[in-house]
């Protein structure tokens, strides 16, 4: 058997919630409407877009936290299904955006670091338990003597911190980062981001890698897929997205990162969008950003772009550009 | 090119932060972010709370030492609940309705050929028995149906509550109109009927539990594990549907933990100090209603007391002895009053919502 080349293939994934309408009659609200991206082994890859476009439903999806209402995901190569998820649970994890609600209050760190553990009964006897737990402490920076303390003892950055350790303890391949730092102070983002990158190094994992910042995940990814309203619009290497981008919604984005210097922040033309993002539950007909969009034509309203190939693994999805 | 693109991604960076006015921590510094402060656990903060407040601690006490009573006067007071006085070895039938501290004759007597008598701290009743260890014994036999009913509600309601709120759907839906067709029941209607019809089906059993007990008292029970869980319920369900939300739910989820999991080391714990406040709230309403029915007279079996059929019993001659409504009557107020003070006070110090 041939290694697969990818880690994590997303095909076509789709995450439909319905919502209550009136008394019998529900709408669904699409928050992830057919995306596909590849992850390879060791690759991170970032994902952007305005916060609730979709990008915390893409990774709960992806680990099957809700049920996908279509579109197939693979993880080295098999198709992941509900039956050998609980053994893939090993292999993918996730860290949660929100440092506070994503720790049990009555829980120590110990008991946090090592429920992973247990659920997979990965030690021999209680003392290699412990000794595992305090090496994954000391992985992620924390004090080894704190092992006994609540989490609500500690500051946003350290909780961050136990919950990376959480994620590890299983020694995973790969796992999805929503929004790890936009909850933490500035100095401190840059400290977690640090030992994301850290971790990289050492332990090869792959990250799916979520921000609404265009700046963190430029720091920390390969590749950088940017989402709008559910789809993927573009996807391109990091230095390219920032080059070279194509696709209208990139560039607002990208024209919108603040620029220290003042002669250049001076020159640069800032792209401001017009109105407001449409609603996942009553999307435009043809390509979502047509609404906001300045190249919009007929053609966008009656069919909607895919992503295509624009050379160099740069795949954009519009008519227009 | 690798050191052009590493500086490349500080630059992107320090568009936010300018790193290079940032100096490396020394060692020293590190070790004093590691500094808390004194690990408190829930659990001793909420009763360094609790011991803050004078009402909850009034009726802590005023509860041990209820408990106190019960336990240690059966074996001090020379008396028996069911049994008539007797003097020198041959029953007193003189010895009706005494007030509180009064002797009867043959007592006085038997006192002045230099022999001792127990005072009857309370008096006596109508049949010549000691009304102070009737007392004792109602205060135990209330106490024992107000623990008991409880608990029968606590672990119904909690099963029951936690199904029905972790499963959520259809399964959610039902169960919860299970619930509401319970509660619209006129329970007061219900319970004594209930008891009625318990009784007579009881009574054919003789088992030595029920024997012991009395059909009434196991009735009681039964009414209470039939009816009052659903509040229970309603209350457990409501705070799983919302602590089902938090993001330590959706991790253990991630890392593979199993629904009954979940439930037990991630949704109960958290809804623990709600549960338990809303117990110890339990208790006196179950004490009422014990009380309330024995009044009625569908409570304990005679002889046995309990503090409702001793107020019962003490209606006939109020007018004469009303020392023997005040007595029981007190006794429970002083109860109801404690475990409701007592309950308001492990709120206070208990409900997450209440705290900061
Ligand atoms: N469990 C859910 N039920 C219903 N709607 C949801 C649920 N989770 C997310 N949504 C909706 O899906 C959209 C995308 O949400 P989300 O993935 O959280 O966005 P992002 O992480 O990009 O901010 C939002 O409109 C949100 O309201
Ligand atoms: S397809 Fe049309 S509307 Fe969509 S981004 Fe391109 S130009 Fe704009
Ligand atoms: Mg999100």
């Amino acid at each position: 058997m041939n290694k697969p080349e990818y880690l994590v293939e997303v095909r076509d994934l789709k995450q439909h919630f319905p919502i209550k309408t009136g008394m019998f009659s529900t709408t669904p609200l699409k928050a992830v409407d057919g995306v596909s991206f590849t992850i390879k082994p060791g690759e991170t890859l970032g994902l952007v877009g305005e916060s609730g476009c979709g990008k915390t439903t893409v990774g709960r999806s992806l680990l099957r936290l809700y049920k996908p209402t279509g579109g197939q995901v693979f993880f080295e190569g098999e198709e992941v299904t509900d039956s050998n998820m609980t053994a893939l649970r090993k292999k993918m994890q996730m860290v949660f955006q929100d440092p506070y609600s994503s720790l049990n209050p009555r829980m120590t760190v110990e008991d946090i670091i090592g429920e992973p553990l247990d659920v997979h009964k990965l030690y021999r006897g209680k003392k290699d338990r412990r000794e595992k737990i305090l090496n994954m402490m000391e992985l992620v920076g924390l004090n080894a003597e704190h092992a006994t303390r609540y989490a609500h003892e500690f500051s946003g950055g350290q909780r961050q911190r136990i919950g990376i350790a959480r994620a590890l303890a299983v020694n995973p391949k790969f796992i999805v980062c929503d929004e790890p730092v936009s909850a933490l102070d500035v100095s401190i983002q840059a400290q977690v981001i640090n030992m994301f990158e850290e971790l990289k190094d050492k332990l090869g994992v792959a990250y799916l890698f979520i921000a609404h910042d265009l700046l963190v995940v430029h720091h920390i990814a390969d590749r950088i897929a940017v989402m709008y309203l559910g789809k993927i619009v573009e996807v391109a290497s990091a230095d390219d997205l920032n080059n070279a981008p194509v696709h209208p919604y990139t560039l607002s984005l990208l024209s919108a990162i603040p620029i220290p210097d003042p002669h250049i922040a001076h020159s640069r033309q800032r792209i401001i969008l017009e109105g407001d993002v449409p609603s996942p539950m009553n999307l435009p007909t043809g390509c979502s950003f047509r609404t906001r969009c300045s190249y919009a034509t007929q053609r966008c309203a009656e069919e909607c772009p895919s992503l295509t190939d624009r050379g160099d693994g740069h795949f954009v999805a519009c008519f227009n550009k | 090119m690798q050191n052009e693109k590493a500086e490349f991604k500080k630059n992107i960076l320090s568009s936010q932060i300018d790193l290079s006015k940032f100096e490396l921590a020394t060692e020293e510094e590190k070790k004093q972010q590691d500094v808390m402060s004194e690990s408190t656990t829930f659990l001793r903060d909420g009763i360094k709370k609790l011991m803050k407040n004078p009402l909850a601690v009034g009726s802590l006490i005023v509860i041990i030492l209820v408990l106190l009573l019960i336990v240690i006067a059966p074996m001090v007071v020379p008396y028996e609940y069911s049994e008539i006085i007797k003097v020198n070895g041959s029953r007193d039938r003189g010895a009706k309705n005494l007030a509180p501290f009064q002797y009867s004759e043959k007592e006085l007597e038997f006192i002045a050929q230099g022999g001792e008598i127990f005072p009857h701290i309370m008096g006596t009743d109508a049949m010549s028995r000691d009304y102070f260890i009737r007392v004792v014994y109602g205060t135990r036999v209330s106490l024992l149906v107000g623990l008991f009913a409880s608990a029968i509600v606590l672990v119904i309601g909690m099963f029951y509550g936690s199904v029905s709120g972790y499963a959520g759907g259809r399964a959610d839906l039902i169960m919860m109109r299970i619930v509401d067709i319970i509660y619209s029941l006129p329970d007061m209607l219900i319970i004594i009927l209930l008891s009625v019809v318990l009784d007579q089906v009881l009574s054919g059993n003789k088992s030595i539990i029920i024997a012991k007990l009395g059909t009434n008292m196991v009735s009681i029970f039964i009414v209470f594990g039939l009816l009052y869980w659903v509040g229970m319920a309603r209350l457990v369900r409501g705070q799983i549907l919302s602590i089902k939300e938090n993001e330590y739910v959706l991790a253990a989820k991630a890392i593979g933990a199993k629904p009954g999991r979940i439930l037990t080391k991630h949704i109960l714990p958290n809804c623990l100090s709600v549960i338990i406040i809303s117990t110890a709230l339990q208790i006196p309403s179950a004490i009422f209603t014990e009380s309330f029915l024995s009044f009625v007279g569908l409570g304990v079996q005679a002889p046995m007391p309990s503090l409702g059929s001793l107020a019962n019993a003490a209606r006939e001659g109020l007018q004469s002895y009303p020392f023997k409504l005040i007595f029981p009557a007190t006794m429970i107020c002083l109860i109801v009053l404690s475990f409701n003070l007592l309950g308001d006070g492990l709120r206070d110090a208990f409900d997450p919502k209440l705290r900061r």
